[in-house]
């Protein structure tokens, strides 16, 4: 009798699939947090790498932990640091609703088009976001600048008589976020809406709902989880944005990326940089799980 | 409703000079004679022999592009192994783990993946010696790591919209299982793949807070160099340079289009 | 007459040739198939049917190799091939979606599993250039599957999973993605291929039709067991529950308890009636026992006068509603019990005189040996 078993051959390829990308996950993605966390235990020294053993391996074990908790009180202690994240926070709250308010009819509409003009308009929505996310931050700057395009026209109208200050202020890294995240917000959107029901809309008219009414009781409810994907999609990536605020904001506009940027590069205080990460990860370890959550009830629901 | 429609219609319309006026403005600028941006000094394209002219933005795109290709493409082969593992090899240990962390890199904010990265880099030179500078190898791992997250998703979304007997039935008429993976799952992903690469492609290109963290000194990537002159305020050739990718990028865009129509006719 | 031969043999079969033995797959908690055991001749075409969720999908797969079984053993043609991965099985499948591979024309998809044998190339051509004039797609060669009508992408999976010779074919669904018309015609051609080439099939459906014209032998799975298997003939007129009786065709079932036994079967009377009825049985019944008499509506006769014989059961009661196919009618008859009845009759007359309509007066009657004692 004839036996046949798997070969070592294709044992392999399933080892291969799984393990190859898993260990460089572990080792690329899972490993460095943990350093970071480690790090944000030592002291500060002027060397190179600028910090602290935190285990000393002469030591007997109960002896090897030197870590300090002085990261985390002087994060405590100095009020640029939690400024820093508030401000964080609320400007991302802010941007993610501003792109909410714009993102949502934008949607909408696409959404509801006939489906050839739909793949036009969501190929238009997705394309500013394959060229340089840079070089479209850069070009507010001349939008916006005292000598910008902007200033330039209300000034030849005679609106003003004196330049506005728009570059370098909360205001253009509003705009600098909700311009950069507006197509995160809409994608997650329109695949919620695109699968509404345009009946449902003729049944609830013709039970006499009005057009708003309509809009409160059917289309919003339906289309939460894409909101809260859209949200989640803006608010995480502006939490820690570093490149708009430094590019168009100003001194009242220092956000936790750029704070952390600095405290890194500048004053070379990588034990306080990695206590400002672990906060960070901390902050946003919330909106991370409940978007992941979301992505895995999308899949099998599908 | 018809009232309805032109408000949202308005909205559309709002949107959309707003995602694309800075991009036009910005190719205006770049064939401006003048250096201010407020005077109109007459069409010229000297901005682009100045740009052509500048070692450093070219060295630093050669540099970027050498790093974008190079990671794409690993990225692709690493998302994509991901991709299959999370949708045709059924349960294996550390599963639910895996999925976590495979996706997360597509929401970590930049500081902490660069921060951690660099941190990771330090230590592995203490440990074992590498690596022993800082550049081009230690971009171009940084930059896999967080866009093979991006094809994973791809992929992954294709895998699981595709019909699973058709590699039952490559199974089942003899292919073994990397066989049955070359000849019928490859081509029929292959799409989603180039999607995938592109993306990754382009994320590379336009990284700079990654990058930042983990480069060493003397190697300088194009955002780098961009992001330096463009601190100071608005630079003419910085204009041209991001007319040129804008021109690229509109080619790329359509060609991929053009091809993905085709695949996507042939295997529906 | 009842199918006596046991359903549940554990003696094997000298002569089967696919021998499953006391197979099950359980996902989790769940039995998708639960301790099955089947044999199967060469050469047969065997049907395996059942709603959907009953565990056929999962056999099916099991004895293809793309699922692992929790316990049991299958042997084909004397190998024990339970451990043996999908490709190195000697059974080939065709799939409900048929599975043709978008990304190669008709040839390459029917010369894969050749290619992969690592058959010579001239060989490949001459074998899949048969195989098209088999199924008749002489023309259709460079063809991609995008571009072929259901019933031609039915006919290149056939001929995909055919052309290895396999040992046996397993088809799962094979005409449930074809329109009513093209089912017909397609049901004859796998039929007559099936005869010439001589492989064993296994079939899978939800078809009690299909299964009933097909197959040489029907299994009737539920929840993951056979309930029943014998030939279309033996399940059809001595269905031994209650399920087969009403997945098999269209029944009528009347609760009734056992008041009298004798040689030529017994007599039962109806519940919240006065009807007894007379039917043949083989199987141990006793009086006082609750059972159900099954009676299919072709085995009924309607007329407007009463009928006269031996061994009859006869009812009156009021024609409800008629749905006429012109061929036959169907009526649904109220009895005076209050029972609904329903009946099937070939319209065999042409004359008004006879035809019964919608609120006459008529009389049911059906013979003894019509009837069916369902224990269960």
């Amino acid at each position: 009798m004839a036996t046949k078993q798997q070969t070592f051959g294709d044992l392999l390829w399933r080892r291969i699939v799984i393990w190859v990308p898993y260990t460089w996950l572990l080792l690329f993605f899972l490993v460095p947090f943990a350093i970071v966390f480690k790090i944000s235990f030592s002291d500060p020294i002027v060397a190179q790498p600028p910090f602290t053993a935190l285990f000393d391996h002469t030591q007997n074990l109960l002896n090897r932990f030197q870590g300090t908790l002085n990261n985390y009180l002087f994060l405590l202690d100095d009020n640029l640091y939690w400024v820093s994240y508030l401000r964080s926070i609320k400007i991302a709250s802010i941007s993610t609703v501003l792109c909410l308010l714009l993102g949502y009819p934008m949607a909408y509409y696409i959404a509801q088009s006939p489906p050839t003009r739909r793949n036009i308009l969501l190929m238009l929505i997705i394309l500013p976001f394959w060229t340089s996310f840079l070089l479209r931050v850069y070009a507010w700057m001349g939008i916006l600048s005292t000598n910008g395009i902007i200033n330039s026209a209300l000034l030849w109208i005679g609106i003003i008589d004196e330049p506005l200050q728009m570059l370098y202020t909360n205001f253009a890294v509003y705009i600098g976020i909700v311009y950069t995240y507006l197509p995160f917000m809409i994608l997650p959107l329109y695949a919620n809406l695109e699968r509404l029901d345009l009946d449902l809309h003729d049944a609830a008219a013709d039970l006499g709902a009005k057009p708003l009414q309509v809009f409160w009781d059917i289309i919003l409810p339906i289309s939460l989880p894409g909101i809260v994907a859209g949200s989640l999609l803006v608010f995480i990536p502006a939490m820690g944005e570093f490149v708009i605020p430094s590019l168009l904001g100003g001194l009242d506009s220092l956000m936790i990326g750029r704070t952390l940027y600095d405290e890194f590069f500048v004053n070379r205080d990588w034990p306080l940089a990695s206590a400002v990460a672990t906060i960070l990860l901390l902050i946003l370890v919330l909106p991370i799980m409940l978007f992941q959550r979301m992505q895995v009830s999308g899949r099998s629901s599908d | 409703m018809k009232r309805q429609s032109t408000a949202l219609l308005s909205m559309l319309c709002f949107g959309f000079a707003f995602l694309y006026i800075p991009i036009f403005l910005l190719i205006a600028y770049s064939f401006n004679d003048s250096r201010l941006i407020s005077v109109w000094g007459g069409f010229s394209t000297r901005w682009y022999s100045a740009l052509f002219a500048n070692e450093q933005i070219i060295d630093a795109a050669l540099l970027s592009l050498q790093v974008a290709v190079v990671s794409a493409t690993v990225a692709t082969i690493f998302g994509t192994l991901a991709g299959l593992a999370l949708t045709r090899m059924g349960k294996f240990r550390g599963r639910l783990f895996f999925t976590g962390i495979v996706a997360a890199p597509l929401v970590m904010p930049e500081v902490i993946t660069g921060l951690s990265l660099l941190l990771l880099f330090v230590s592995l030179q203490e440990l074992i010696g590498w690596p022993a500078t800082r550049g081009v190898t230690t971009i171009t791992i940084a930059h896999i790591t967080f866009s093979m997250a991006y094809v994973t998703v791809i992929v992954q979304s294709r895998m699981l919209s595709m019909d699973r007997s058709l590699e039952e039935a490559g199974m089942d008429l003899g292919g073994r299982p990397f066989q049955v993976f070359l000849d019928i799952t490859l081509p029929i992903i292959s799409p989603a793949m180039i999607s995938g690469w592109l993306l990754a492609f382009t994320i590379s290109l336009d990284d700079l807070v990654i990058a930042s963290f983990v480069s060493g000194a003397g190697s300088n990537t194009l955002p780098m160099v961009i992001f330096s002159k463009v601190k100071l305020g608005v630079t003419p050739d910085i204009n041209a340079l991001a007319t040129l990718i804008i021109l690229a990028v509109s080619i790329g865009v359509a060609v991929a289009g053009w091809i993905m129509l085709r695949q996507n006719r042939s295997l529906s | 007459m009842v199918d006596s031969k046991n359903n549940f043999a554990t003696t094997p079969d000298p002569q089967a040739f696919v021998q499953i033995q006391s197979l099950s797959k359980d996902f989790d908690e769940f039995k998708a198939v639960d301790q099955v055991n089947l044999d199967i001749r060469k050469g047969e075409l065997f049907a395996i049917l059942g709603g959907s969720g009953c565990g056929k999908s999962t056999l099916l797969r099991m004895l293809a190799g793309l699922e692992t079984p929790t316990s049991g053993r299958i042997i084909v043609d004397g190998d024990d091939i339970t451990d043996w991965p999908a490709y190195d099985r000697p059974i080939n499948m065709m799939f409900q979606s048929y599975a043709l591979f978008p990304h190669m024309t008709v040839e390459k998809n029917i010369a894969y599993g050749l290619r992969k044998q690592g058959i010579e190339r001239s060989e490949i051509d001459r074998r899949v250039q048969r195989m098209l004039e088999l199924v008749q797609l002489g023309g259709f060669a460079k063809r991609k599957p995008n571009r072929l009508s259901g019933g031609e992408k039915q006919r290149v999976a056939l001929a995909r999973a055919l052309i290895k010779n396999p040992k046996l074919l397993l088809l799962d669904e094979p005409l449930a993605a074809l329109d009513k018309k093209l089912r017909e015609q397609t049901q004859f051609e796998l039929m007559n291929l099936q005869d010439e080439l001589g492989i064993t099939f296994i079939v899978v459906t939800h078809d009690q039709e299909e299964a009933m014209t097909l197959a040489t032998r029907i299994a009737v799975m539920k929840e993951g067991q056979f309930v029943q298997t014998g030939t279309p003939a033996q399940i059809y007129e001595y269905p031994k529950n209650r399920f087969v009786a009403n997945f098999i065709g269209t029944i009528n079932i009347f609760d009734a308890t056992v008041v009298e036994l004798d040689d030529s079967g017994l007599t039962a009377k109806l519940d919240h009636s006065e009807i007894l009825m007379k039917a043949h049985t083989d199987s141990a019944a006793s009086t006082g026992d609750k059972v159900g008499i099954a009676v299919r509506p072709e085995k009924i006769s309607i007329s407007k006068q009463l009928p006269m014989g031996e061994n009859i059961t006869t009812a009156k009661g009021v024609v409800l509603d008629l749905a006429y196919y012109g061929n036959y009618s169907i009526y649904r008859v109220k009895t005076e019990s209050g029972l609904m009845v329903q009946v099937s009759a070939q319209n065999r007359q042409r004359s008004s005189e006879h035809v019964v309509e919608w609120d006459d007066e008529v009389y049911l009657s059906w013979e003894q040996g019509s009837s069916i004692v369902l224990l269960e």
